[in-house]
Order: C-alpha cells, then structure tokens, then sequence
C-alpha cells in the first residue's frame, strides 16, 4: 500500500487546513486510508500552523520528526521551522521569492502569482499546485483537481478561482 | 449500487455522528478548544438526517450540563460537549448529578489539552470523573471517539450514571477517513418520573446514594464491553506496555516501526476509570514490568497499585507536564525495552511568529484607545482573542472566563484600602461576558467598586470559530441586548462606540475614566464585527498606503502592531502587506506624522 507523511505549514489565515482536507479526500478518493492533525485555536490567529498528513497503514495522527516525506511550506521561514519532520532524502516545496540554498528545495512566489491572479486567498492552492507537479505525491494533480470540482459543485465561481490558482502553481514549474 | 465511500471526519465531527447514530435527542455546549467543533457537527448532522432534535449553544458549560441532564431525568437521550477548563464551570452539576444518576444516556464529553496548545491549564478531566465518580472513556482516534459515543450511551443507560468521553486535541482535531452508519431513532417520549426523594434529595439520602453508586462503579469495573484491549500476542512476555488515549495510537505505530511490537504485552485501556478490578489482577500476576502511558496525569498508573513494578508518571518514568509526543514516545518504549535510545531529533527553533489578532480587528484599535486613555491603568482581561491584546501591552492579567471584571473589582479595592487610586480598566469580549461577567458586575456594583469596563462586542465568539453569542438571539427565542444587562446590573454609566473610530472611541474611554475615577463602575461598549465572522457583510474598504513621509520611527508597528505594516529594512519605512491589510484605516489615525493614507481618503 502507498504510504505518505507529509508536513503543511504555514501561519494562520493561510488556508492551511483546506489544503490538507483536500489531499486527505483525494487519498480516500483513491481508497487509502487517512489520518491527519490539524492546528485550530489561538495559533490560528496569525501563529504558526501546521497540519500532519499521513496516507497509508498508520495509527498515530502525528509525523515523528525524521519520517515526513515532503513539507509544503506557505512561508519562507516555516522551512526552517519544519524541516526536522523530513527524512534524508525528503522533499520541500516553499512559498518565497528567493530561491532557497539548499538542495531538494523547489521555491515559488506564490504571493506575487496570487495578486496577479487577483485571489490572495490562493496561495495556498498556488503552492500545492507546484507541489503536485514534481509527481510525487500519492496522488495526480488532476485526482486532486476532481476531489475540488467535487467539493466546490456549488460554488462555481470559487471553484474557477481555486483550479486556475491549481494550474498556475502547477505551470510555474 | 457502488459500495459507500468513507468521508473524511474530524474527531470531533465523529463524536458528534456518534451521538447522532445513536439516538441522541437534546445536545447543549458552549464553544472553547478544542471541543469547539462538536455541538456545531452535531447540528449539521441532525439537519442533513432531518433527526428531531435541540441543539444549542448555551451561555456557558454549566447550564449547557442542566439542559442536557434534564433531557436525560426524562428519559432521552442526552449529551454535553465542553474544553476541560469548561468543565470546571460545570464541575457543580456533573458532582451532584454522579450520585442522583441518570435515565435516558448522558454523555458529557470533556476535551483535554496536552501541551497546552490552546487552554489555560494541562488538567486531566479523567480526575474530574474520579472525584464525581462517574465513569470515563478515553478514545485514540477519531473512529474510536465516534465507537465510544455509542459505548457511552450504552454504558450509561445500563448502569444509570453519567460517563464522560474524554478526547483530547489529537482526536479531536485528528481527521480520518470513517464510514456512515444509520441514526437510529429511538422513538422515545420525554417522560420525566417525579421522585422527589432522588431528584431533590435532602443529604441523608444523599449517603444512600453516595453508597449506591459506589456499588456501580463496582459493577462497572466488570463491564465487558468497556474492558481494556489486549492489542498483540506477545507470549512469554513479563513486560506490559497500557496505553490509553492517543499515546496507545502513537505507541502502537512506534512500537511497531522501531521493532519493539512482540518486545511486551501491549493493553490499550478504554476506560481509564474505573480501571477493570480484573485487568488490574492481571497485570499484578503476570507481569514484573508494566509501563504505563496516557496523558495528562497519572490515573491508571495510580490504579494499578503497585508502584514498584509500575513506570508512569508518578514514578517519574514519563514526564508529568506537556504533550506525549511519538519521539517521546519512541524514547520511553526503547528505555523500558532496555534498547540504545533513538537519536534526539535536532530540536527545532522556537516557533517564528507568534499569534496575533488579525489586521483591522477591532479589539486592536480598542486597546490602543485603553492605553491612551489610561497610560498608567491596570488591565485585567480575560478569555478569548482578545487576549492577544497582551502582545500590544493592553492585557495585564488573563486567569479565567468573567474574571476580568472580578479582578478589576478586587484591584480596585485592594488599591483603595492602602490609599492609592489607580485607573483601572478592564475588558472582556462579549461572549466572555454573557458566560461568567454578570455576577462580577453585579458584585461591582454593590460593592461600589470603581473601575472602567470595556466590553468587547465583536457581536460573535470569534475565537473558538464565531459561534453566534445571545445578542443575535435564536429562531425560536429572542436576542438579548447587552447594555440592557449593564443597566439592569445598576451600572449608571454605559455608552457604545466603534472601536474603528479611534479618536471618537478614545474620548468615550476617557468619559468612562473621568466617571469612575468618583462614581461608580462605568461601561464602554466597543461594537465592531470580527473580520472572520462570515454571517458580517463587510463593506470593502481601499488598503493603506504610507507615503514618503515615514519617518521610519516604528511607532506603528510597536505601538499598534498590525501585522500588515511591516518595517522595511532596505528603505527604512514602513510598508503596507497587501495580502493581508483588510483597510480598516485606523493606523492612519496612529501615525504621529500621518505618513498612512487611504486610496480615495477617509470620510
Ligand atoms: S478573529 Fe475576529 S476577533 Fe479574533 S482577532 Fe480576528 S478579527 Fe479580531
Ligand atoms: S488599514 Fe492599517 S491598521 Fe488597518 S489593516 Fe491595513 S495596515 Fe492594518
């Protein structure tokens, strides 16, 4: 069975645990069982968020540090904060403006992507999108995008914004 | 038909289908993390179902226990849902209802904080259930929590007492994949058997009852359904790990990952209390070793007895205080299995940003006016976002919800014996106000304290997730209005103003002081929505802009603090974050150079 641990963090009001419910659906979606810990509460106030995903045969709701996949960074300085959950070889996809000195670190400005995209709220998405790109995930870009038209039926305009924010992370590549 | 697919359920959303599934009819909470998301799941289930059931968000914990109980004297199905600390609110209905009993199910569900992530304290509410002798589940995930919702209606109705279910914040706000069940419904009919001699028993027959409920627990030691889980097969073995809660999660995958499953007999125990009279014979017997991992305290480690064969938290094996990680986990396994110590993981910096109230909240503008107005006062505060106010120094205390207007009361007096007045000004959000400030204010007045109360009304409980407060009212009932209470309590002084409006706001502030410093209690009611709060039209406003004139003094970004003015090192001005500034226009009032406009000017 695929087995994932991933790490997303970011501050408060980022849209942290939307991104984490959705790539929990589109592993129930693929059938893969799922658990996930989510921030809520006074940190969610501007503090440091940080979601743990984990897809696969797990009991625990948290990542030990060392054993996370990937980390998915929606602040520059949240790699430095986080990157004690990866394993050696794991990977970061990071919001910042500069590229990051370090290898296995893919950086995108998803801040100035999400102005032009007149949706602040979308860096989040933004970010994933890129994340998603480098193929290594448990799931595609587009089992993802399906989990979202599914979730966002109602609400189409939404939905336009949320799978253009998708793409141009996914295209910034 | 494609077989049901499992939807992805938030612990505290599948406690809420647990009740649902399981016939309850009357919940009642009041919201605090992190039960906050129970009572609202719990309502969505009951619409998407079409179940006939009251749901509501009561004052505080403990009338949202009397209302739940009540439904249970008369025979439904009940249940409560509450933070730890909310529990101590409703600590004097839950000790007396332990001994009266229950008839139809009562769950009282008590959410713990190791930590603490979001709570005052790291209190166990497990020792609560052992002081009122009720019975206590404590589930490890949140498909367990939504078990034991169930279990507990069962374990309740069989034994005729309360039991509590005891999540904390890693089920509660652990989300997993989880399969829908049917909702029975129960086809009862409120049924309330007057019995005076139970249900207003004088203290002799309180005796009586005290001795009969400890016979139950007796009995509940026996249940079966409740009895702790051998999880693994590890024959031969004199070493027991018993694990409750989330560490028997964490320890499981620990164990299993590091080598160390068929190292010892692994129990998770269910109920914490009364631990099982047999399960605890077994490990005295068969066992030389036992370690024992739960959180917060040590509560089967202290049933257990025998503490020289027993490593907790009371033998100081596990630490006493704080979260029990999975690293910490991995340690305390590999020690008790007498294996070399897992490498510590580099321990990572101290967390960059603390919180922060949100750009152009209003409690922001409030306590510049409060710092302003009273630059030498006391600020007594109290529970919610606003007690990030500390971060701008306009929150000096923070103990329990309504204290801020007791302790207000109390410097107030303790200032006026030895002879020194002092500006005192307290605030308190208005949901906090409606929970535990009217007694306090009362108290005030009758004392003839004197002191500035400012009431935060941001017109939600923003903090927990905007819970609606009772100045909205409900459908069926009617709202009730805050400066109505404040007259009602004898206050003679009480005026409202938009925080937004700061220097309007700050004149109000020093009326408020100029009448309390010879008066009596003067009250300030600072209306503005929270900037979260969804059911709040806001009205779009053009973001700041500063000009050339920035001095760079930093005066706005220490003083004031929003988070969307930042100091910018390579010109040495302050600049304006566009993705997060929400236009509210109050640091232009703050600037001292007035270096801050707004595109298309403030009226
Ligand atoms: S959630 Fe509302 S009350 Fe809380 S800090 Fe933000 S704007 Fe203020
Ligand atoms: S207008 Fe000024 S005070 Fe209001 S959010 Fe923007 S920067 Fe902050």
């Amino acid at each position: 069975m695929i087995s994932q641990q991933l790490i997303i963090s970011g501050v408060g009001g980022q849209g942290i645990l939307f991104i984490t419910r959705l790539l929990a659906e589109t592993a129930i979606a693929k059938e893969l069982p799922v658990l996930t810990s989510e921030t809520h509460g006074m940190a969610q106030r501007g503090g440091i968020v940080i979601s743990h995903l984990k897809v696969g045969a797990f009991s625990s709701p948290l990542v030990r540090p060392g054993q996370a996949d990937g980390l998915i960074a929606l602040k520059p300085g949240n790699v430095k904060l986080h990157n004690s959950f990866l394993k050696p070889d794991g990977w970061i996809t990071a919001n910042a403006v500069e590229p990051f000195p370090r290898a296995g670190v893919v950086t995108i400005d998803a801040d100035t992507l999400a102005l032009q995209l007149g949706n602040p709220q979308a860096v989040n998405l933004i970010v994933l999108g890129r994340a998603l790109s480098m193929g290594r995930f448990f799931c595609t870009k587009d089992e993802l995008a399906n989990v979202l038209r599914r979730k966002l039926h109602d609400k189409p305009a939404v939905l336009e914004g949320a799978l253009a924010a998708l793409a141009a992370g996914a295209g910034a590549a | 038909m494609p077989e049901q697919q499992p939807i992805l359920m938030q612990g505290n959303e599948a406690m809420a289908r647990g009740l649902v599934e399981n016939g309850c009819v009357v919940a009642a909470s009041y919201p605090g993390t992190p039960a906050s998301e129970i009572l609202s799941a719990i309502d969505a289930w009951r619409k998407a179902e079409g179940a006939n059931m009251h749901v509501e968000w009561a004052v505080n914990e403990k009338v949202a226990f009397e209302i739940a109980y009540a439904a249970s004297q008369s025979g439904l199905r009940a249940a409560t849902a509450m933070k730890q600390v909310g529990l101590n609110v409703a600590s004097d209905p839950l000790m007396s209802a332990a001994y009266l009993g229950t008839v139809g199910g009562f769950v009282v569900i008590s959410a713990d904080d190791p930590g603490p992530h979001s709570s005052q304290t790291e209190q166990d509410s497990r020792l609560v259930a052992m002081q009122a002798k009720i019975p206590v589940l404590d589930p490890s995930s949140p498909a367990e929590a939504r078990e034991m919702a169930g279990l507990a209606f069962q374990l309740s109705e069989e034994f005729g007492v309360p039991v509590m279910l005891r999540p904390t914040t890693r089920v509660c706000h652990a989300c997993q994949d989880i399969l829908l069940r049917p909702v029975q419904d129960l086809q009862r009919t409120a049924d309330f058997r007057k019995d005076p001699k139970r249900w207003a028993a004088t203290p002799k027959f309180r005796y009586e009852l005290h001795v009969k409920l400890n016979q139950t627990l007796s009995r509940i030691a026996a249940y079966g359904p409740t009895a702790p889980r051998c999880l693994n097969h590890a024959p031969g073995t004199r070493r027991a790990v018993v694990a409750s809660g989330v560490s028997a999660a964490h320890a499981q995958e620990v164990a299993s990952a590091s080598g160390l499953w068929d190292s010892f007999a692994f129990y998770q125990v269910v109920q914490p209390y009364p631990l099982h009279s047999a399960f605890v014979e077994e490990i005295r017997t068969a066992y030389d070793e036992v370690l024992v991992l739960e959180e917060t305290a040590g509560v089967i480690e202290m049933q257990l007895r025998d503490y020289r064969r027993v490593q907790g938290k009371l033998s100081g094996f596990v630490p006493e205080a704080g979260e029990l990680l999975p690293e910490t986990i991995e340690r305390l396994l590999a020690r008790f299995a007498g294996r070399p110590l897992p490498e510590l993981p580099e321990a990572a910096p101290e967390a960059g940003k603390r919180p922060t109230l949100c750009p152009g909240c209003p409690h922001r503008a409030s306590f510049y006016a409060i710092k302003k107005a009273a630059p030498k006062g006391i600020y007594p505060s109290d529970i919610g976002c606003y007690t990030l106010g500390v971060n701008l120094g306009g929150v000096d205390t923070v103990l329990c919800m309504g204290a801020a207007i007791g302790q207000a009361a109390g410097f107030y007096q303790a200032y006026r014996v030895t002879g020194q007045p002092r500006d005192i000004v307290a605030t308190i959000g208005d949901s906090t106000f409606f929970h535990a400030g009217i007694p306090p204010l009362i108290d005030a007045v009758v004392q003839g304290a004197r002191f500035v109360l400012v009431i935060l009304d941001n017109s939600t409980t923003a903090m927990t997730g905007n819970q609606p407060t009772p100045s909205q009212g409900t459908p069926a009932g009617q709202a009730v209005d805050i400066a109505s209470i404040v007259a009602g309590c004898g206050v003679k002084f009480c005026r409202s103003a938009d925080p937004l409006d700061l220097p309007a706001f700050t004149a109000q502030i020093k009326e408020a002081l100029a009448f309390s410093r010879d008066q009596g209690v003067a009250v300030v009611i600072a209306k503005s929505p929270c900037l979260v709060d969804k059911s709040v039209r806001h009205a779009k406003r053009p973001q700041a802009v500063v000009d050339a004139a920035c001095t760079g003094c930093r005066y706005c970004t220490s003083q004031f603090e929003c988070p969307a003015l930042v100091y910018d090192e390579a010109s040495g001005k302050v600049v304006v974050d566009v993705m997060i500034c929400s236009g509210c226009g109050v640091c232009l009032d703050v600037c001292p150079v007035k270096a801050i406009r707004q595109e298309g000017g403030k009226p």
